[in-house]
């Protein structure tokens, strides 16, 4: 079925309140007829995102909240003592390098390179996984040390925040996942370019939420 | 097509063949009548009307929960109620009315009228809006079931720490209010998204920010508010379900939690919720009071920018609820100062409303009484506010009656005023004939009436010391004359509201209305009552601020306004409209593809309470759940949003093809699998998709169909 390949948006579109005269002439470029000129879909990702940043905002000021309180006669280990920073070093690398490769795939599918678009998505879900993968390594060293979800203030935080984390980017695997099925069944053509692109926002995003993580929860001393 | 029809099991994965139609055992919904048409539709207005009808029950139950308070503290020492069943009673009292009444009474108003107001067909994602319905009305239930269920929540709508954890609220009462929240939080979310969309990019020709009318306004500001809102509540309320359900510590003040963290996240969102309340309903009668005075709003501008100043300075007053928790002198000095800087913009807005008043040929209908009433009554609840914001009196009057006297005249006398000057306004758009002004009138007076008199009395009962959330009080303190008008005063409101459903119940015998009944300014009124599915058939373009009144009139050479001999309706209205000079619209042959009908918003919504049954009781329902809900994404993901086989045509000139294969492209989301963060895109498909060139023959009866309705 070709369906996606006679999709080129040559005709204006004509939806609710989309604008005829405001057609960009640009034929190659996506069909935007909206007051903004960002398609709905873009501008609800981003308000969506805006709204995840106050997700986290709240989670981490929980955790900062609870680390530094006192730890006399906590029970268990206290989380910082725990960490492994080179380990997780190289899984935050390997996590940016995600986003790296996010752009590569979404640069390929808007030159119609769908070869190189699919191998970039398996790449970035590749390497997503890769970083869930060494949280979950993580958390169960944490475990086998004794810090338990329940054992203390500090670890309750810590796993309710890196936890949503993961939960994020385990989600965005599943959506780049999809993304190449799809190219592999010929629906992703170029047209759909801006689908990766939206993807690759929320993935973008998950990125810099962890550098922020990152940074504040593993580097910076209590 | 025929329900007979062989059709492949549902499938769970992505990426199927684009020509098959993926909806698995249902056939794609079509019809527009009955009551399949509701479960299914994704019309902004039947959505609107749902959201609306569902609040106001909620209003009922909440308000018999008001009237057993009232009940229990008629007199000294009651007895109607036992202590845990009061306390469970003030608890739902609150949470239905701002989670479940007004939160939903105005998002059925935005969605009824911000498509209207600025000349769209639609909201941006419209079976996205069909999903928060629906996700509301779920949570809604879900949050009631608790009174079957082993009882309902009782430490308070703003369920302090360390009150709400295992060792203080064993049962499972906390748990629905917590799950219960979420799922609502999810409709609202969703909601915002959608909303703030459909105001930014889906605005007709013409209508720039600066011409969409007050109530879009305040309406927008509200869904950023909720947008930052929501996810600061929803941390809290998960931080507390994994205190309770799996053991975690964060308000465990055994493990050295800090309970103020709560306090700290609810009141992070619930201050911004407080204008989520108020800010719509401003706007409502900032639309109300310019059609009834006849004149145009004064300053516009200033209306605008007070409301976006409210809404950003609602983000810095939160800890003006905590005054007494021992924040430090310095914090709060500085939430005094906040708090009174933001009774400013608000100062703004009545002086405005008064201006628009002043010299006014003033009509004192139903909608215009309401409206005044909202700015004299919200005026008395204001300047309480402002009075809490001077620390020592907070500290005075915390936990007093003072404070429920202070937000039920905000809320009630400001929100829920605004919301009947809304229904009386815009009832004859929605349902094609007017509410009775005489009936409304009793309805009205009686209301206000019954209003003053329970919440007045309350202030003097607070400064007395009546201290608020306590089943019973001693006799002698002073107290009883006060707490015994409250209670007639509260059934007085209650027999008010038995007149307005009286009301509502009589208009179905009133005549036609016509398409623009109160001589009004802004675009909905240029339609037809009801509006046809596509609401206009001709595309609006904007030229002014009010445009339907500057279509209407023009000046005469000394500058008064006059009406012009002829002007035209955007959409085909009955007889009643047109007897002043309004002319049918020049109608073009076409069509116009509105989205189709779908069962998925639904049935993933369905899955959501299931899923909190389950975490609650056993994970085999959290199973079910999660199966309605990820197979409904799919669904949802894989299915048009328009119905290629469907006739949805209309007649109208402005139609092209869009791409067919738009539905694809949720296949990607539809993968990630029934999640929250799918939310935002799930409806890659838009609105205007899918067009097939032979459709467009063959289906224009619609608009007639839709529009000829309301003339009989």
């Amino acid at each position: 079925m070709s369906v996606s390949e006679q999709a080129a948006p040559v005709a204006a579109t004509a939806g609710p309140g989309t604008h005829p005269d405001h057609v960009p002439h640009d034929a190659t470029a996506p069909a935007h007829h909206t007051n903004t000129g960002l398609s709905n879909e873009k501008l609800g990702m981003w308000l969506f995102l805006g709204s995840e940043c106050l997700l986290f905002g709240g989670l981490i000021s929980a955790f900062l909240l609870y680390r530094t309180k006192d730890v006399e006669g906590m029970a268990g280990p206290a989380v910082a003592d725990l960490y492994d920073i080179p380990f997780t070093s190289v899984s935050s690398f390997v996590l940016l390098m995600s986003s790296l490769t996010m752009v590569l795939a979404l640069s390929a599918i808007q030159r119609a390179d769908h070869r190189r678009a699919r191998t970039w998505l398996l790449t970035t879900a590749m390497l997503g996984a890769s970083f869930v993968a060494g949280q979950v390594y993580e958390f169960t060293a944490f475990v086998r040390e004794g810090l338990g979800y329940t054992t203390n203030l500090q670890s309750s935080a810590f796993y309710t925040l890196t936890g949503f984390h993961g939960v994020h980017v385990t989600i965005g695997i599943l959506m780049l996942v999809s993304l190449f099925v799809m190219s592999l069944r010929g629906r992703l053509g170029a047209e759909k370019a801006e689908t990766v692109e939206i993807i690759g926002l929320y993935w973008h995003f998950v990125d810099i939420v962890w550098i922020i993580i990152f940074t504040l929860i593993y580097l910076v001393p209590a | 097509m025929a329900l007979t029809e062989e059709r492949p099991p549902l499938e769970l994965t992505s990426g199927e063949e684009p020509e098959r139609k993926p909806l698995g055992a249902f056939t794609r919904p079509s019809s527009n009548t009955g009551w399949r048409s509701w479960i299914t539709t994704v019309d902004h207005k039947k959505i609107g009307i749902l959201y609306g009808a569902t609040a106001m029950v909620f209003f009922a139950l909440g308000g018999l929960e008001a009237l057993l308070i009232r009940a229990q503290l008629a007199q000294p020492d009651g007895q109607v109620l036992s202590p845990d069943v009061y306390n469970q009673m003030f608890t739902m009292h609150g949470t239905t009315m701002v989670f479940l009444v007004i939160m939903p009474m105005l998002a059925a108003f935005a969605n009824y009228l911000i498509p209207l107001m600025i000349g769209a067909r639609d909201v941006a994602y419209p079976r996205l809006n069909a999903f928060s319905y629906w996700v509301f009305l779920f949570g809604g239930l879900f949050l009631y079931s608790s009174f079957f269920l082993g009882g309902a929540p009782d430490n308070g709508w703003f369920n302090y720490a360390p009150n709400s954890g295992v060792a203080y609220s064993p049962g499972h009462g906390i748990d629905f209010w917590v799950l219960g929240l979420q799922i609502t939080g999810i409709a609202s979310l969703v909601g915002a998204v959608n909303l703030i969309v459909t105001c930014l990019n889906m605005r007709a020709p013409g209508m720039t920010l600066m011409r969409m009318p007050v109530f879009v306004w305040m309406a927008l500001v509200a869904q950023f508010l909720l947008l930052f809102a929501i996810p600061v509540i929803t941390v809290a309320l998960f931080l507390l379900m994994f205190d309770r359900l799996y053991g975690a510590n964060f308000f465990v003040v055994e493990a050295g939690a800090d309970p103020l963290l709560w306090q700290h996240l609810f009141w992070i969102f619930g201050h911004p919720e407080v204008y989520i309340l108020v800010l719509p309903a401003f706007g409502i009668i900032s639309d109300v009071i310019p059609t009834f005075a006849r004149k145009p709003l004064f300053g516009y501008p200033f209306m605008v920018f007070s409301g976006i100043a409210i809404g950003f300075m609602g983000w810095g007053v939160w800890a003006h609820h905590m005054f007494v928790s021992g924040l430090g002198p310095v914090s709060v000095a500085a939430f005094s100062l906040s708090t009174m800087f933001i009774a400013v913009p608000t100062g703004v807005k009545i002086f405005n409303w008064i201006g628009t008043l002043w010299k006014g040929k003033l009509q004192f209908t139903v909608a215009m009484l309401f409206a005044v009433g909202l700015v004299s009554q919200f005026t008395i609840g204001g300047l309480s506010g402002v009075m809490h914001s001077v620390a020592p009196h907070d500290t005075q009057q915390t936990d007093t009656y003072f404070i429920v006297a202070h937000f039920h005249y905000v809320l009630f006398g400001g929100s829920m005023f605004g919301i009947f000057a809304g229904i009386y306004y815009w009832w004859p758009k929605v349902f094609g004939r007017r509410l009775s002004e005489s009936v409304g009138k009793v309805h009205f007076w009686a209301m206000f009436a019954g209003f003053n008199l329970t919440f007045a009395p309350m202030h003097i009962a607070g400064l007395q010391g009546q201290p608020r959330r306590t089943a019973t009080y001693a006799e002698g303190m002073g107290w009883d004359l006060m707490n015994l008008l409250s209670t007639i005063g509260s059934f007085l409101i209650a027999a008010s509201f038995l007149v307005w459903v009286y009301n509502v119940v009589r208009s179905r015998h009133n005549p036609p209305a016509g398409a623009d009944p109160w001589d009004g300014r802004t675009l909905e009124w240029a339609t037809s009552s009801p509006p046809p599915a596509h609401n206009f058939d001709v595309e609006p373009t904007v030229e002014h601020l009010d445009e339907w009144w500057h279509q209407k009139y023009e000046e005469d050479e000394r500058g008064r306004p006059r009406r012009r001999e002829h002007y035209h309706y955007l959409s085909e209205v009955d007889e009643v409209s047109l007897a002043d000079g309004g002319r049918q619209p020049q109608v073009d042959a076409g069509s116009i593809h509105l989205p189709s009908p779908s069962y998925w918003p639904i049935i993933i919504a369905v899955g959501l309470p299931l899923i909190s049954y389950g975490l609650l009781y056993t994970y085999w329902l959290c199973a079910i759940g999660g199966l309605l809900v990820v197979g409904g994404v799919v669904g949802l993901g894989l299915e048009p949003s328009v119905d290629p086989e469907a006739g949805h045509g209309d007649s109208h000139g402005d139609h092209h093809d869009d791409d067919p294969d738009t539905g694809d492209d949720t296949a990607a989301e539809a993968g990630a699998g029934g999640e929250d963060e799918d939310e935002a895109e799930a409806e890659f498909a838009g609105v205007g998709a899918a067009g097939e060139p032979g459709d467009a023959a063959g289906t224009g009866a619609d608009a007639t169909g839709a529009s000829g309705k309301e003339g009989s």
